[in-house]
């Protein structure tokens, strides 16, 4: 049955890795503070009485031996989950990520598998700054042998972790620390999504817009914005950087001629140079303007709410950068920014938007 | 200490016929590689054949090694099909992993010979894991993760050692100390300490013994594995050895300057295999004739192993994309 309720994207991947975790006893949990008071913002609170304590493997701040042993128990026979509270830690475990987890599959000649998923936290605000509010999923995505998403909705979110712990191959499953409080409608019962690629969240003709993550709700709210003064876009959110499917891309494309990614990690070296020079090459003949990547900056985040003023990318700052390819009359353009003003208001920037709450 | 044991005959033979046997391959492959039909790096494994066989030959088929870039003698020990080892050496597709990974990834799950990495220190958290998910299920297997020296001047041993003991998990590390990480002696790493003080440090029991004596090797490591079995926890095995050839490559190179002729003879003076075959002839238990046998036996296995190997097809080049993803 399904379940006719609203709940947070943070709140559907508990329930998700809960229900997951219910079905099989293979499955194993470590984190740094597993089953502390917090247990990784909530997303495994409980877990410890529900499928019970020996399964919670609290993590010793050792990320790179940990995570080999989460793959060495991947080749025993156990489906383990990390959960890094920031993405930065995965760093120091990225020899064993890149050397064991992508290759094992394909160096034993398909003997070994490795059913990991490495839950990698990204996030922003309240002066985080230079080492805690990276988006570094660009990396991990160079490497054949991973898998990695990066769900925005809530609903996407459960059957996207379920169908990542489920999978027989490593998953990094990146989650936006301020998608955690996006709400939508979630089904209650247990369900998988494939991680097969790209969801058309708007339909449209005026132009293809691609983004990732937390910049989806950014992009949804600048989609809607212009429906209501008539102009309709394709909007995706990517969800699976690895495998990249960009043939709903490529067909919108085909229909739009027009082109923007918003992604956010740097622009570059980014997720955006990686669907634009695709798509070029795919479809040059289809674009009728030269496609625009919107990504952070090219230097490291500061901490001072001041430094950051012009750093991140918001609903007007993609708005303009879509006016060049759309082309609105000057009052329409006036009207739809105002629109989006209202809606944020005057909230800090380090903060999350209530807005993006949804639902969605 | 290790109990005091009287090796039984067949596994005295056992010891003696694996080390042979490592070092003729090994000799082989050395003498065969000048033909470059052998086109990936080979650590070879010479003159450290006891702390293979030693501890391998004190393990059960059910039993996993995580091994090095020096891995043959390791999957020789553990029962490993000599076939399937040169193939994968000559990249052939009848190679255990289809010529995918080479001489650094033998891997061979019918003899739980699970992995074999040849990034220092990669393979140790991956022994641990494997001893989680047994100790996690109630088996009683041990999982063994082979290091070398420069080992525990990586990061993630001393990761591995802490988490390993903290659960009291069923692995043993074993290190072979052989002095030197490619050309750089171990007295330009580390600081003069014994390197057992490093695991001690953990809290994890410590066992140290001439590498090069198979027996000494055999004896302390049935008593760690016994430790290990019986959900006593993590040991860790120091065993004192020598490499004789080059770091990566078929040659002698005692000429280019890193090392001494005279500290290669006083190891060669211990040769692990000729010790122990002289130990057994002046013992009784083999004969000058057992000798000759044994050797012609694994000489023809040797050749049979060649031509399987050379005559083997290669992979074929469109299934190189095959097995990304399970």
């Amino acid at each position: 049955m399904t379940g006719d309720r609203s709940i947070n994207l943070g709140e559907a991947i508990r329930e998700g890795l809960l229900q997951v975790s219910q079905k099989d006893n293979s499955i194993i949990h470590f984190a740094e503070g597993v089953d502390d008071p917090l247990s990784v913002f909530g997303t495994l609170k409980g877990f410890g009485e529900k499928i019970g304590h020996q399964r919670m493997i609290e993590m010793p701040v050792a990320e790179n031996a940990l995570t080999g042993v989460a793959i060495g128990a991947a080749l025993s026979g156990k489906r383990p989950i990390i959960s890094f509270q920031r993405v930065e830690f995965a760093m120091l475990a990225l020899e064993q990520i890149a050397n064991n987890a992508a290759k094992f599959s394909y160096v034993s000649n398909g003997q070994h598998n490795v059913p990991l998923v490495m839950r990698l936290i990204i996030g922003r605000g309240w002066g985080q700054g230079p080492e805690h509010s990276q988006s570094l999923e660009c990396m991990f995505a160079q490497f054949p042998g991973l898998k990695v998403v990066m769900p925005s909705l809530p609903e996407d979110a459960k059957g996207m972790i379920i169908a990542a712990v489920t999978d027989n191959n490593p998953v990094l499953f990146i989650e936006h620390r301020w998608n955690h409080y996006a709400v939508g409608n979630v089904p209650k019962e247990y369900y998988s999504k494939d991680i097969a690629g790209p969801k058309k969240i708007r339909t449209g003709d005026a132009v293809t817009l691609v983004a990732t993550s937390y910049m989806t709700l950014e992009c949804l709210r600048v989609a809607d914005a212009l429906s209501s003064v008539g102009v309709s876009i394709d909007l995706f959110d990517l969800r699976v950087l690895r495998p990249l499917n960009l043939k709903p891309i490529v067909q919108s494309v085909k229909k739009t001629g027009k082109l923007l990614t918003v992604d956010t990690g740097y622009k570059k070296y980014g997720i955006g140079s990686e669907i634009v020079s695709s798509i070029v090459e795919i479809g040059f003949n289809f674009l009728k303007l030269a496609p625009i990547r919107m990504g952070l900056p090219d230097h490291p985040t500061p901490s001072s709410s001041s430094l950051i003023k012009n750093y991140y990318i918001d609903s007007i700052k993609i708005l303009e950068r879509l006016n060049t390819l759309v082309d609105l009359d000057r009052s329409v353009l006036e009207k739809v920014k105002i629109r989006i003003a209202n809606e944020r208001k005057d909230i800090p920037i380090d903060v999350p938007d209530p807005f993006f709450k949804g639902p969605f | 200490m290790a109990t005091i044991m009287k090796l039984e005959y067949e596994k005295s033979i056992e010891l003696y016929a694996c080390m042979q046997r490592i070092r003729l391959v090994e000799e082989e492959i050395s003498k065969r590689y000048v033909e470059q039909e052998m086109r990936c790096p080979v650590h070879l494994s010479i003159g450290q054949e006891a702390a293979a066989a030693g501890v391998c030959l004190a393990l059960e088929n059910r039993d996993k090694v995580f091994s090095t870039h020096r891995s043959h003698a390791h999957y020789l020990s553990k029962g490993g099909n000599l076939k399937k080892m040169l193939a994968e050496i000559y990249g052939k597709v009848t190679g255990c992993i289809g010529g995918r990974g080479g001489s650094m990834h033998i891997m061979d799950l019918d003899v739980n010979m699970v992995a074999s990495i040849p990034i220092v220190g990669s393979c140790i958290p991956l022994a641990v894991g494997s001893a989680l998910a047994d100790s996690l299920d109630g088996q009683d297997n041990v999982s063994i993760a082979y290091l070398g020296d420069a080992s525990v001047e990586e990061g993630v041993f001393y990761e591995s050692a802490n988490f390993a003991k903290l659960r009291d998990l069923p692995v043993l590390f074993v290190c072979e100390n052989n002095l030197y990480s490619v050309y750089t002696h171990l007295h330009e790493r580390q600081p003069d300490r014994p390197i057992t003080s490093v695991a001690e440090a953990h809290g994890i029991p410590t066992f140290h013994c001439d590498g090069n004596n198979v027996e000494e090797v055999y004896r302390l490591a049935v008593n760690a594995i016994e430790n290990a079995r019986l959900k006593r926890g993590p040991s860790f095995l120091l065993l004192d050895t020598y490499r004789w050839l080059e770091h990566c490559g078929p040659n002698f190179d005692n000429h280019i300057g890193y090392r001494t002729e005279a500290e290669f003879r006083i190891w060669k003076n211990r040769d692990p295999v000729l010790l122990y075959q002289n130990n057994l002839l002046k013992r009784g238990i083999i004969t000058e004739e057992d000798k000759v046998e044994l050797k012609n036996k694994i000489q023809k296995e040797i050749t049979v192993a060649f031509e399987f190997a050379k005559s083997s097809p290669y992979p074929e080049h469109s299934t190189a994309r095959n097995h990304v993803y399970a």
